[in-house]
């Protein structure tokens, strides 16, 4: 029997890790563009991400799911179909546009940490402001948001169990299952272990980065 | 020709003045100090001058080697570029009160990053990267740090960060060198060495501006020096005359908060 909830439970966390990378791989980006948003001096744009910003930080992200899943359909536009692929797709997009605001509001603190002088700095020696982002801003903007996106990410390893409630069969969704089909809790809690176990993983990986970038201050 | 002139340069924050227009010219080789109490418009003229700040009026002229350069007229009417911009600043260079480091670059990376990048895409990038590592080299030798190129910003003193940052100046051999009262952030026992590195400059007829509130360097360096207040200057000649017998009332008041005049 332990195995075959093993097997189960295997099955439903590389579901979840598809949803951990994929979000990752879409909200880093998004929030970046969407952090350059919000501090455009042009106010029509700031207003709106940072609004923008304000809904999806203020608001469960059980509630997002949903909605996000449910409202279309409900309005006559069944854009994520039936299929499991459709449930799939639409919890991709409530966590990528969920995390891009948490991201959002990292990367902008970030940026703005950077004291002034450094742009300057660069402005002076004839840099153009590409250059100076990459060259001079990024990698102390990185030094600067590891510990936050660190705590965001291990989070993110978490909420992933949210997606069950538009059935999304992740490794809780099938651990829960044993319960109804054998009469078995244990696999339920089990998954646990999962979760604290790459996060554990995760954990060493920022350690390691904080480390590595231990070398400047800033 | 003056190597750099002034003319009637104003810049308005909104409503708020804060130079009235402010003319002078400087000989190449001559060092000028400018002098004056904070609020005065000093460090408004520097980046205005580095084009951190736009000016609101007035003109901006180089004239080296190559000839003569308008950098800014006001009376033109028309926005700089930013590429017009960027070619204007690498006339000038300019050390900051707070240094202003990168700190992820070791000292001599400092010095060499925007050599660097602006070999980049050049046919002989090799060749150009090699001279440019040297010349960093020989620059951060210059300033004494010669023995502490792969020294981190956060490893090295306050002093010996305000040298790097005038190595780091100069790698882009800029005609005219500009100061934010370079030694204002540092502890008074480390001042000396920097204002050292500016007099051996002097001495090299690197042609300098520097704000300072080091009266006794002024007087020592300075072949002019400007009294600035109110956005105005209000007295200038040679340091025997502004800072040994000013004539302005002004420039007494200001002086005697100094312990001079």
């Amino acid at each position: 029997m332990f195995q075959t909830v093993v097997m189960s439970l295997n099955e439903g966390f590389v579901k979840s890790l598809e949803i951990f990378a994929l979000t990752l791989l879409g909200a880093i980006p998004l929030g970046l563009i969407m952090s350059f948003g919000s501090m455009s001096s042009f106010k029509p744009l700031s207003g709106f991400v940072r609004t923008v910003v304000w809904i999806f930080r203020g608001s469960p992200l059980m509630i997002q799911l949903l909605l996000i899943y449910y409202a279309p359909g409900m309005l006559g536009y069944n854009i994520w179909g039936t299929g499991s692929s459709g449930r799939f797709a639409a919890a991709m997009a409530a966590f990528i546009l969920n995390y891009a605001c948490y991201f959002s509001e990292i990367f902008r603190g970030g940026i703005e940490s950077i004291p002034r002088g450094q742009k300057e700095a660069g402005q002076v020696l004839g840099m153009t402001g590409t250059q100076i982002f990459f060259k001079v801003t990024l990698l102390q903007v990185i030094k600067r948001i590891v510990p936050p996106m660190g705590n965001e990410i291990i989070t993110l390893v978490k909420d992933t169990s949210l997606v069950r409630v538009i059935s999304v069969y992740e490794v809780m969704w099938n651990g829960q299952a044993f319960i109804k089909s054998s009469g078995l809790i244990w696999p339920l809690f089990f998954t646990a272990v999962y979760y604290l176990a790459f996060n554990g993983l995760l954990t060493i990986l920022f350690g390691w980065l904080e480390k590595k970038l231990d070398y400047f201050k800033v | 020709m003056a190597l750099l002139e002034v003319t009637d340069l104003h810049k308005n924050f909104d409503q708020l003045q804060v130079l009235k227009g402010i003319s002078f010219s400087l000989e190449k080789g001559q060092t000028l100090s400018i002098i004056g109490p904070s609020g005065g418009g000093k460090t408004t003229l520097l980046r205005c001058l580095n084009f951190l700040e736009m000016p609101s009026a007035g003109r901006i002229a180089i004239n080296d080697d190559g000839g003569s350069h308008v950098l800014f007229d006001g009376s033109a009417g028309r926005e700089l570029k930013a590429a017009q911009i960027r070619e204007n600043r690498l006339h000038f260079g300019l050390v900051f009160q707070s240094f202003n480091l990168f700190p992820q670059y070791t000292a001599l990376q400092n010095v060499s990053l925007a050599p660097r990048l602006r070999a980049k895409g050049k046919e002989d990038r090799k060749a150009q990267l090699r001279a440019i590592e040297e010349k960093s080299v020989e620059l951060l030798r210059r300033v004494g740090l010669g023995d502490k190129l792969d020294y981190y910003p956060h490893q090295l003193s306050g002093g010996q960060q305000q040298r790097v940052a005038i190595a780091r100046a100069l790698a882009l051999t800029p005609d005219v060198l500009f100061f934010d009262e370079p030694t204002s952030a540092l502890d008074p026992e480390l001042t000396g060495e920097v204002l050292n590195v500016i007099r051996q400059l002097a001495r090299e007829n690197m042609t300098m501006v520097v704000v300072t509130h080091e009266m006794g360097f002024a007087q020592a360096v300075s072949d002019q020096v400007l009294f600035i207040d109110g956005g105005v200057i209000v007295e200038q000649g040679p340091p025997e005359q502004v800072l040994g017998a000013p004539t302005e009332e002004r420039t007494r008041q200001f002086l005697r908060g100094f312990g001079k005049g």
